[in-house]
């Protein structure tokens, strides 16, 4: 009886998830056409991307073979998928409560609401990484950012990414809890979040530019070294420009991001936990405030 | 007592009506900021938080001190243009969902007031952002400013404001006939323009084409005008000098202010004729 109830409890899951991450999708890219929709995604990147290669150029007179530079560059590219990700998880709790009204249907389906909003995700990850793709392509073809195929290390790679992707949904789990009871500011969540981060993250600079004393925040999120391992990934050693980390080597990188990770994944499940009884005990899940 | 007929009020006609519209709908954008402070915080600290990522950019690099001085103003002007694109340009999208749009149509008052009230009342409450972050700014990395001028600093800010609501005033109606791709619309220039208007760099550090294709956003001569006359190395950045580029300010703002009233007028006239402007479509 236990085994026949989980395994309706893991088909449940699943295809929560599933059937969540095909309507963000819709939701998400079906108001044109794919051709403007491309466009749509990569051009905020990109020209995020070009705002600090223009400041790099202005200040090294277009000396673009300091090693500072690739670290930059992937740094601010790979940092799309902190706003993306955590955004496309915790956006699906306004966008379903406040402009479809459907939060409350969603909540009496034969679903499971987190696993439907971490599925709302997904379109989040997709388009992130065609623009991350577009302006790593960009980089290396334009700005001689010093990237081999060959020589890099594809399999930390796409484990770091794997890691990274989950940290971050969970991430965006815990603001989607918040959004679950916050009244006003819910939609300003994941872009306050993700820019207090990016100031912590060392994603476009090296942490020793903090000063002393706001350093260990930095050390204490799971995105500095996520973003540390993507750029040793793709471009080898990078204590030149970040000394930051150079002490910890890869296997150790890794191991303090699974397990910073795992923390923050089990925190954001008691979180949702939490804020989602206090969001039905108050009667918040079909509540509208003109967002 | 109930049967007693409402006493009657002041008939505003002309420019009376005109003038108690604008204020009318400039009242709540000033006064709502005062009643929830809480919005404070959101919008100051998220601009601040950008210009603190980019001073710390410049100062990884060991760039000029400069530099630091043009982040902050950039980062202050972030805030109107910020102001003008989601709360002038898509607000008449928003004010379509929300209902009040067909309201705004079938009062007696012209839509240009209730555009114009949008805009005083978005510059007024901006403005005390716009401040917030500049102090901060200054105060946290300890920028300098030498101005020469200060009246002429003033009017450039004035007229680079008229020429950047103007531009939302415009955008308000054309972006109220995009419909659902408004918000889509909204997100997508935002990151373009921080990078074409020089928010944080100077403009003259983009190849000249594409700095003079930039002039349209008034934000962008607007801001390299006012760090010419605000910074003691200001005039060697300067993409055109500032008496010339006030002159290129004044022209924008008659043309989005007149282009705001022919834009309007089409869309008042396409809600008439097919009553389809005013249905929120989810």
């Amino acid at each position: 009886m236990d085994v026949s109830r989980s395994a309706v409890s893991r088909s449940e899951a699943i295809r929560s998830f599933k059937t969540a991450a095909w309507l963000g999708w819709q939701i998400t890219s079906n108001w044109t056409d794919p051709f403007l929709f491309a466009i749509y995604s990569i051009i905020r990147p990109i020209s995020r991307a070009a705002i600090l290669v223009v400041m790099y150029g202005v200040i090294t007179q277009g000396n673009f073979t300091n090693p500072l530079f690739p670290c930059i560059y992937l740094g601010n590219a790979f940092y799309t998928y902190v706003f993306t990700v955590m955004n496309g998880v915790s956006w699906a709790v306004i966008e379903d409560r406040e402009h479809y009204q459907t939060l409350k249907y969603m909540y009496i389906a034969p679903i499971r609401i987190p696993f439907y909003l971490l599925g709302r995700g997904v379109a989040g990850f997709l388009t992130a990484s065609l623009s991350v793709l577009i302006t790593i392509l960009a980089g290396v073809l334009f700005l001689q950012v010093s990237f081999d195929p060959l020589r890099a290390n594809w399999l930390l790679f796409f484990v770091s990414l794997f890691i990274g992707v989950i940290m971050l949904s969970m991430m965006g789990l815990v603001l989607a809890a918040f959004s679950l009871l916050v009244v006003r500011h819910a939609s300003f969540m994941a872009e306050g979040v993700s820019g207090v981060l990016f100031l912590f993250s060392g994603a476009i600079y090296p942490l020793e530019v903090l000063p002393i004393w706001l350093r260990p925040i930095g050390f204490a999120i799971p995105i500095t070294y996520w973003l540390e391992l993507m750029r040793r990934s793709l471009i080898g050693n990078v204590a030149q420009a970040f000394p930051t980390l150079a002490r910890f080597s890869n296997m150790q990188l890794l191991g303090l991001l699974a397990g910073l990770s795992f923390l923050f994944g089990v925190i954001a499940v008691f979180v949702f936990r939490y804020c989602d009884r206090l969001a039905r005990e108050r009667g918040l899940i079909d509540r509208t405030t003109n967002y | 007592m109930d049967n007693q007929p409402v006493a009657e009020g002041k008939k505003y006609t002309g420019w009376r009506l005109f003038w108690h519209s604008v204020v009318a709908r400039s009242y709540p954008r000033v006064i709502g900021q005062q009643r929830d402070t809480s919005w404070m915080l959101f919008d100051v600290i998220m601009p601040l938080g950008s210009v603190i990522a980019y001073v710390m950019v410049y100062r990884a690099l060991k760039a000029p001190d400069q530099y630091v001085g043009f982040v902050v103003m950039g980062g202050a002007m972030t805030a109107f243009w910020m102001n003008v694109l989601w709360s002038m340009s898509s607000q008449l999208y928003w004010e379509k969902e929300q209902g009040n749009l067909a309201l705004y149509i079938m009062a007696p008052n012209s839509m240009m007031s209730i555009l114009l009230g949008m805009a005083l009342g978005g510059m007024v409450a901006t403005l005390l952002r716009a401040v917030v972050i500049t102090l901060l700014g200054s105060l946290l990395f300890g920028v300098q400013y030498v101005v020469a001028s200060p009246f002429e600093l003033f009017g450039v800010f004035a007229i680079s404001m008229v020429a950047l609501y103007g531009m939302g005033m415009m955008f308000a109606s054309a972006f109220l006939l995009f419909g659902r791709e408004a918000w889509a619309i909204s997100d997508m220039v935002t990151e373009p323009v921080n990078l074409v208007s020089g928010l944080y760099f100077p403009i003259k550090s983009l190849p000249f084409w594409i700095a003079a294709a930039a002039s349209i956003i008034p934000l962008t001569l607007g801001l390299d005008a006012m760090r010419q006359l605000a910074f003691a190395s200001g005039f060697k950045i300067g993409f055109l000098t500032p008496r010339v580029e006030i002159l290129i300010l004044v022209a924008l703002s008659v043309f989005f202010l007149v282009g705001a009233k022919l834009l309007l007028d089409y869309t008042e006239k396409l809600a008439i004729r097919e009553g389809r402007l005013t249905e929120a479509r989810r």
